[in-house]
């Protein structure tokens, strides 16, 4: 019986799956919650192909990358969160068609 | 087949399948519970890697933090609508919509396959990490030397970012105020 191990790109395979998925959700739904959900979607699946990089050239350098993307991501959604709170206060509503104000 | 392999594979159809949920899930609340799942498999599948420090804090940083306050804001703004808002939109805009995810898709598609060429360029490999002291002692060692001053440059962006949502969120309404 043959082993088969994990290989890089494997990984690389979900990556991609995983990142389109997200791209997807964040043209195709009108709920600001969820499209910021789907960008941690993207970063997530950028932070796994770092990994898998940071492995196919024996580096960590990959790893330590992936810990200031987590930071970035952190700082990002607490931004994101308090926009779409102050975007709910006003216009009462979670929906990114309603954003308008502009228009007016 | 070897475990590592089974996990992947169990980790990898639980990250696909639930990603795919996040975004057809009408209720926000599913959509979050759905990439608590993902996040999850995610560290299962770093775990299989052998970062382990990513591992942990994806679990630490991720589910732990992020996820608490996206269903910490989907309670407070009470925006449980049990309805799937798909945008209303034109023929054109789907189609190149469609054209383009296909094109993105061909892009990482033709990467992926090129990766298989790249040559290592480091000597770290799997014995060298585990003889120097294993995942965690490297990555700390490098993060406090080499990175020190992105380190510090991140406790920059985070005191920034604390600074902005306090004032957004303290802020009364966004029209009709002079600021």
């Amino acid at each position: 019986m043959t082993e088969v191990m994990v290989e890089p790109w494997m990984l690389l395979v979900v990556a991609m799956i995983v990142f389109a998925i997200g791209l997807l959700g964040v043209i195709l739904r009108k709920n600001l919650l969820v499209m910021l959900m789907c960008v941690e979607l993207m970063l997530n699946a950028v932070n796994l192909s770092f990994v898998a990089f940071s492995r196919m050239h024996q580096t960590l350098q990959g790893d330590i990358t992936v810990l200031f993307v987590m930071t970035v991501a952190a700082a990002e959604s607490a931004v994101g969160l308090g926009l779409i709170i102050a975007m709910f206060r006003t216009l009462k509503t979670v929906d990114s068609d309603q954003i308008q104000m502009l228009r007016d | 087949m070897s475990w590592s392999m089974v996990a992947f594979s169990a980790f990898s159809t639980i990250a696909i399948i639930s990603s795919i949920f996040v975004i057809l899930k009408k209720n926000p609340v599913s959509s979050a519970f759905s990439l608590i799942l993902v996040f999850f498999s995610f560290a299962g599948l770093y775990a299989v890697m052998g970062a382990h420090l990513v591992a942990a804090l994806q679990i630490m940083v991720y589910t732990g933090a992020i996820m608490v306050l996206f269903v910490f804001v989907i309670m407070l703004l009470n925006a449980d609508t049990p309805v799937l808002d798909l945008k209303e939109s034109g023929g054109l805009f789907k189609a190149i919509t469609t054209f383009g995810v296909i094109g993105l898709l061909g892009i990482l598609l033709k990467t992926v396959l090129r990766a298989k060429e790249i040559q290592a360029t480091g000597n770290l490999t799997e014995d060298k990490i585990n003889e120097l002291g294993g995942n965690f002692k490297v990555i700390s060692e490098a993060l406090f030397t080499d990175y020190s001053f992105h380190f510090e440059l991140a406790s920059f962006l985070l005191l920034g970012a604390i600074v902005a949502t306090v004032a957004l969120a303290k802020r009364k309404s966004l029209k009709g105020s002079s600021v």
